[in-house]
């Protein structure tokens, strides 16, 4: 099995996440992080060479500086990556970057392209749907389990409804929920190895994309404006004397709550 | 006026309410069309579109629709954008919601604006992202505005139009059949709303200390008729199933009325609640980050206050 783990370099989620004066996200304001949903793609993609033989390729669409996730993601057991960077690139939207994405992956012959549910921080979860749609392969998406049997693959899909099953031939897209594995943690041998894995670096042109085609020029949907949402006004804060309850209900009640 | 096309979230024919938001929503952009996919449209179901506004029903009712993921109603909506050249697309921003809303752009070569909390009548769409900490206004550039509307962020108003019912059938594309769903496990149908349409929450962190404990924010969430939730310390320890996250790697909520008992207020947990409109908090530590966004702050122990709190409105009720 050839496989393709997609993943994004992201702001932590527990740094203060900032927009650019030009809208874009500010990546100088908070460290850059592998999106911890790609960590649950990465270990399925791991579990499944292991198993089935074959190999994985990590595949990021990023600034300079996302070499860093690269190298985790390759420290965690992949065995190279491809890593697309052009400065026309910034700005680009969802629409944008999945097109991006299929041009990278198109004819390479992937059994199976997996993903991150969604990225902790545009959290739209389109992408991976995106690239299948591009690419006219099987959309497996919000997979919470995957078996592999020959040329077929199975997942169970999470829905508010239920789980459903879903079987398609690969090639297949797969995009990984939450909690779906436990991912490892990269060993020291793994760590060391990693810097020795061969890294492609890509350019639009090398795609054959027009820089106006992506980034701020060729988006889909564009950000008008931002602002911080307004501090909360300060609630009352009481300390329990034993009736914390009968207060809460009294505040309900007044707010027509209960 | 043009036509606002709007997908139906439905659950065994019954019409979920974030379907009365996005109509309530269409109408500020245009006459809205409403796009029932599968079997078992229902005179209930075409009651309560045409209450809210619905002047056409497109029903693709063919149940091969429902037998494939996502592709199948792609192509529906995208054969209805085709046929309607609509001003936009409205959908509920599931995940399901935002996948269809994603391949839909792709299909149209349009745009997509995710995680929708406003829609003004010019198409442009507020967005609240990083959790709610920044206010974002975006627009579509191209093609046809497709929107999806975070549930329980716009109020739903009625508004009767006729509701029409329009049958309608489509081809499924080949590329719509790749996948197959082989088996369905309806969800252990709970006596609990939705966590992501109820409008009230009652969330459970850390403090509560085990899965026994979670019976008493169980109990005060079904004596206000709410959902219950959990940080992700509550289900990472196993305490609660992760389906109940609430927060950055979980679910987004904007209830009317949230309360979180024994949660922090950690930027992963405060990402998926922020937004809710009412916040009461109980926590044992004065400092918890969490009393920032409360309207009504207990400092006390959760496992009295939510007792006695469960207890004085069942009285209240009585």
């Amino acid at each position: 099995m050839k496989v393709a783990v997609c993943v994004k370099q992201v702001p932590d989620t527990e740094s203060d996440r900032k927009l650019s004066a030009d809208f874009t996200l500010d990546r100088a304001a908070a460290d850059g992080v592998l999106n911890e949903l790609d960590e649950f793609a990465i270990e399925e993609a791991l579990r499944i060479v292991e198993a089935n033989g074959g190999d994985v390729t990590i595949v990021t669409m990023g600034p300079e500086r996302a070499a860093e996730t690269v190298r985790k993601a390759l420290s965690m057991g992949a065995d190279s990556a491809i890593h697309i960077v052009d400065d026309a690139l910034a700005g680009s939207d969802s629409v944008s970057t999945a097109k991006v994405l299929a041009k990278a992956l198109e004819g390479k012959g992937f059994d199976l392209i997996l993903f991150g549910s969604e990225s902790t921080d545009a959290r739209a979860g389109v992408v991976p749907g995106m690239v299948s749609e591009l690419l006219g392969v099987a959309g497996l998406t919000m997979a919470n389990a995957v078996t592999i049997d020959g040329a077929n693959v199975t997942i169970k899909r999470s829905t508010d409804a239920g789980v459903d099953t879903v079987t398609a031939a690969t090639p297949a897209v797969i995009s990984c929920v939450w909690a779906m594995n436990e991912p490892r943690y990269p060993s020291f041998k793994g760590i060391m190895a990693a810097k020795k894995k061969p890294v492609e670096t890509l350019s639009l042109a090398d795609l054959g994309l027009a820089a106006d085609e992506v980034g701020r020029p060729g988006a889909w949907s564009a950000v008008v404006n931002a602002a911080a949402k307004p501090a909360k006004a300060a609630g009352q804060k009481v300390e329990d004397a034993g009736t914390g309850g009968v207060v809460i209900a009294d505040f309900l009640a007044t707010n027509k709550l209960i | 006026m043009s036509d606002v096309l709007v997908l139906v979230e439905q659950t065994d024919g019954v019409v979920k309410k974030v379907t009365n938001e996005l109509l309530t929503a269409a109408r500020a952009l245009g006459e809205p069309v409403a796009v029932w996919i599968g079997p078992g449209y229902n005179d209930a179901a075409a009651a309560q579109l045409a209450e809210y506004g619905a002047t056409v029903v497109g029903v693709f009712g063919d149940a091969e629709l429902v037998k494939h993921p996502i592709g199948p109603v792609v192509d529906a909506l995208a054969y209805a954008v085709a046929g309607h050249n609509p001003a936009a697309v409205l959908v509920a921003a599931t995940a399901d919601g935002k996948e269809i809303a994603g391949r839909l752009a792709i299909r149209t070569n349009s745009g997509v604006v995710t995680d929708v909390v406003d829609v003004a009548a010019d198409g442009t769409c507020t967005q609240s992202i990083f959790g709610g900490s920044v206010i974002v206004t975006a627009k579509v550039a191209k093609g046809t505005p497709i929107i999806a509307v975070r549930p329980n962020s716009i109020e739903a108003t009625a508004a009767p139009a006729a509701g029409t019912r329009a049958d309608v059938t489509v081809e499924i594309s080949p590329a719509a059949k790749l996948a197959t769903i082989t088996a369905t496990e309806p969800a252990a149908k709970a006596s609990r709303p939705d966590l992501a349409e109820a409008q009230v929450v009652v969330a459970g962190g850390r403090g509560v200390g085990s899965t026994e404990e979670f019976r008493t924010i169980e109990a005060l969430a079904d004596v206000l008729g709410g959902a219950v939730g959990a940080s992700r310390a509550a289900t990472d320890a196993g305490w609660y199933p992760h389906e109940y996250q609430v927060g950055q790697t979980g679910k987004t909520v904007a209830p009317a009325l949230y309360i979180a008992a024994g949660i922090s207020g950690a930027i992963q947990h405060r990402a998926g609640m922020q937004t809710s409109k009412t916040i009461v908090v109980i926590n044992k530590d004065p400092e918890a980050p969490i009393f920032d966004l409360a309207d009504l702050g207990i400092v006390g122990d959760l496992h009295a206050v939510v007792p006695q709190l469960t207890a004085e409105i069942e009285k209240r009720k009585a």
